[in-house]
């Protein structure tokens, strides 16, 4: 039986011998089949679809919650950090300051939150039928980038009418620089958070650690505070986090202060993804073949 | 004979039995930072052994191929490898050795409705179940109408699936799948869901396919399904693949027993009843002592009984039970695998997997007849998760048994060699 079969595959390559899929134990390293990704381009359309059409589905709000949570967080942080705490918001209105540091955080840890349960989540689906599996985190990203769209467009309108008001508000060409920062983003997220459900497979502890991890990251951002208002000593440790950058160029260029652009520091985020979204996916890719089996 | 159009070769598939790792970060560091110092696990009580998982070959060596066009039958008891074959024909997983060439598009439907969303329509529920399936949105355009024709719940569609009846939704679910259009189909057991009537249909849609010169493979239970569908059936027992041959001889040899029928009892998915859940029943077997599964055994030499389960979930306390009875109803004895106290406590929980509680029964202990062996998995106190107290029968032979001499029938249920001591007194 075996013999007939392997000769006739010996006949085969040698004949017309063009296969379209090979399936073998272990994959290359780098062999990523990021093409198939491509052409998931359908699926991850239903996807995103799929998530924002049923994440509202029952409530009497609706979509309008997409509003309430930035906006309540905003209020929360206004009080307590800026009438309580009174931390130094350079000059800018407190609301805004707040705001822009609220709704460009939230993109990246909901990023991050989610894409790192894209194997525990999606065991059902992902033990049924093949597809390339790096569709779910990419949808997960371009949802929230949905949401991030909606917010941002809520916290422009503010920024209107702080300026009505005759706030001195400052936007400046450094507003260019968003679709860089967004990409940023979300390939921190993307590959911080395939990196951790790449690991919960088989341990689950990083789930925890993701969740209030995700928290308490947000105290070393600048979200709530901008780094030249903070001791120096602090400063330098607060650059190496990759985030800080991109929150203050975002807020620099939209508020015209309450951080400071510096491309030194951008470049250095931007590297920090590009090995972080390599590793990912790498580790990514090694998990997706046997993970069925661990799970 | 047309080209081949997939080339299985030399596939084998391990699992490893047991946990792996030990389930935590934390722990796990502790065991190699123990190692690294040569310590001791941490983790092991005193006295154990340390517990590598065993190895499972689910596949082993599996090599054939499939012509363009041929609806090729897999057939095969539980436990097979039918599964495996067919999640790494899926690519859900990877196989341990072996590779397997594919020219064309294949999709595989291992389970309809897969991915379905129940707050979301049974229109949204079409396009994003294609997708997953590997359709095409323009795809779906076109055959949208077919597939909603084919499930008929027309008056539905814009209603979210989770008001559908289960039958509605499989018959949605299944008219996605019928319409997809791969060059070769992968179809596990899915035909097991729905009412007869549209069981029937769906058989007709697959013939339909089939004489499209599509490439399928197809796995049943049922063998009148293998016998309408398929020209050719392979075989799988334990792992390898026994024997291919045209469907008609292939359903009579599986149906025949293969070699495997006697002295034991297999449980087919359909036979366990839900509420068993995590607890599933393989099979239950009787092995001679050179571990040939036998259906009578000599009472002069020792035997097994050996019971083979599936936990879907870690559990506390099981203890898997033999009831050994007479033909005539009256029990013989009772034994769980943690009756005994230190086996208890190593075994007091069950991590999910695969397990076979096994004991030997001693030589010269039962009396020639028929016995009724029956099985029991419960946690005391807690719940039993299944019971079959006639799960299966075997004989005793008491050739060469102690007072043989005398052809006569003896009663009692045992016979023991025992000791007489004769002494004047």
């Amino acid at each position: 039986m075996a013999k007939t079969a392997l000769a006739k595959s010996d006949r085969f390559q040698k004949g017309s011998g063009k296969w379209d899929m090979v399936i073998s134990p272990q994959r290359n390293l780098f062999d990523l089949r990021l093409g198939e990704l491509g052409h998931a381009r359908d699926l991850i359309i239903l996807f995103v679809r799929r998530d924002f059409v049923s994440k509202y589905k029952q409530t009497i709000l609706g979509p309008l919650w997409y509003l309430i949570q930035p906006l309540l967080t905003t209020i929360t942080f206004t009080v307590i950090f800026g009438n309580i705490a009174k931390l130094p918001t350079g000059g800018l209105p407190q609301f805004l300051f707040y705001m822009s540091g609220t709704v460009i955080w939230t993109y990246f840890a909901n990023c991050l939150s989610a894409t790192s349960e894209t194997f525990v989540s999606n065991t059902s689906l992902f033990g049924k039928v093949y597809f390339p599996r790096l569709a779910v985190p990419v949808s997960i990203l371009i949802s929230n980038l949905i949401a991030f769209i909606i917010q941002f467009g809520f916290f422009l309108a503010f920024m209107g009418y702080f300026a009505l008001q005759g706030t001195q508000l400052h936007p400046n060409w450094w507003v260019l620089l968003t679709p860089v920062l967004l990409l940023m983003m979300a390939g921190l997220g993307l590959g911080f958070g395939i990196i951790v459900s790449s690991v919960t497979t088989k341990y689950r502890d990083l789930r925890f650690l993701v969740q209030f991890g995700v928290q308490l990251v947000m105290y070393v951002t600048p979200v709530i505070y901008s780094v030249s208002s903070i001791p120096p000593k602090y400063q330098k440790l607060i650059q190496y986090n990759p985030m800080s950058s991109i929150l203050e160029t975002f807020r620099f260029s939209y508020l015209g202060g309450g951080g400071t652009v510096n491309l030194g520091q951008l470049a250095y985020s931007f590297g920090f993804m590009v090995v972080v979204i390599i590793i990912g996916v790498v580790m990514f890719n090694r998990v997706e073949a046997t993970f069925m089996d661990t799970v | 004979m047309s080209d081949p159009v997939i080339i299985v070769e030399n596939i084998s598939k391990a699992y490893r039995l047991g946990q792996i790792g030990s389930g935590t970060l934390t722990n796990d560091i502790k065991v190699w930072w123990a190692k690294a110092r040569g310590k001791p696990n941490p983790l092991l009580k005193i006295g154990q052994e340390e517990l590598d998982g065993e190895t499972l070959w689910a596949l082993r060596e599996v090599s054939f191929s499939v012509e363009q066009g041929m609806v090729l039958g897999i057939i095969g008891r539980n436990g097979a490898g039918k599964s495996t074959l067919l999640k790494i024909l899926s690519r859900v997983t990877a196989p341990t050795t072996g590779q397997i060439k594919v020219k064309g598009r294949i999709a595989s439907l291992l389970e309809v409705g897969t991915g379905f969303h129940p707050e979301l329509t049974g229109r949204e529920n079409i396009y994003l179940n294609g997708a997953i399936l590997g359709m095409k949105r323009v795809e779906v355009d076109r055959k949208f109408d077919e597939i909603l024709d084919f499930s008929e719940v027309e008056q539905f569609i814009d209603t979210p699936v989770k008001r559908y009846s289960s039958g509605m939704y499989v018959r949605l679910a299944f008219a996605v799948a019928a319409h997809l259009e791969p060059e070769i189909l992968v179809v596990d057991e899915v035909l097991a869901v729905g009412d007869a009537e549209f069981q029937k249909k769906c058989l007709g849609k697959m013939s339909d396919v089939a004489g499209e010169g599509r490439t399928v493979l197809f796995v049943s239970h049922n063998m009148s399904s293998i016998l309408r569908l398929t020209q050719e059936s392979i075989i799988l027992e334990k792992g390898h693949l026994v024997m291919r041959a045209p469907s008609t001889g292939a359903v009579d040899y599986y149906l025949s027993g293969g070699n495997a029928e006697a002295g034991e009892r297999i449980w087919d998915t359909d036979e366990v009843p839900a509420d068993a859940a995590p607890f599933r029943p393989i099979a239950l077997r009787i092995l001679d002592k050179a571990g040939k599964i036998v259906d009578t055994i000599r009472s002069t030499e020792a035997f097994i009984i050996e019971m083979e389960y599936v936990l879907a979930a870690p559990l506390t306390g099981l203890r898997i039970g033999i009831y050994i009875s007479t033909a005539r109803g009256e029990y013989v004895l009772t034994s769980f695998d943690t009756d005994d106290q230190k086996r208890f406590e190593k075994h007091g929980s069950r991590p999910a997997g695969r397990y076979v509680s096994g004991c030997v029964l001693p030589p010269d202990f039962l009396n020639g007849g028929r016995f009724t062996l029956g099985v029991n998995a419960s946690s005391y106190r807690v719940r039993r998760y299944f019971m079959d107290e006639k799960a299966l029968t075997f004989n005793v032979d008491t050739s060469g048994a102690p007072g043989m001499q005398w052809a006569e029938p003896r009663p009692g249920v045992l016979r023991p060699r025992l000791e007489w001591k004769i002494e004047p007194k």
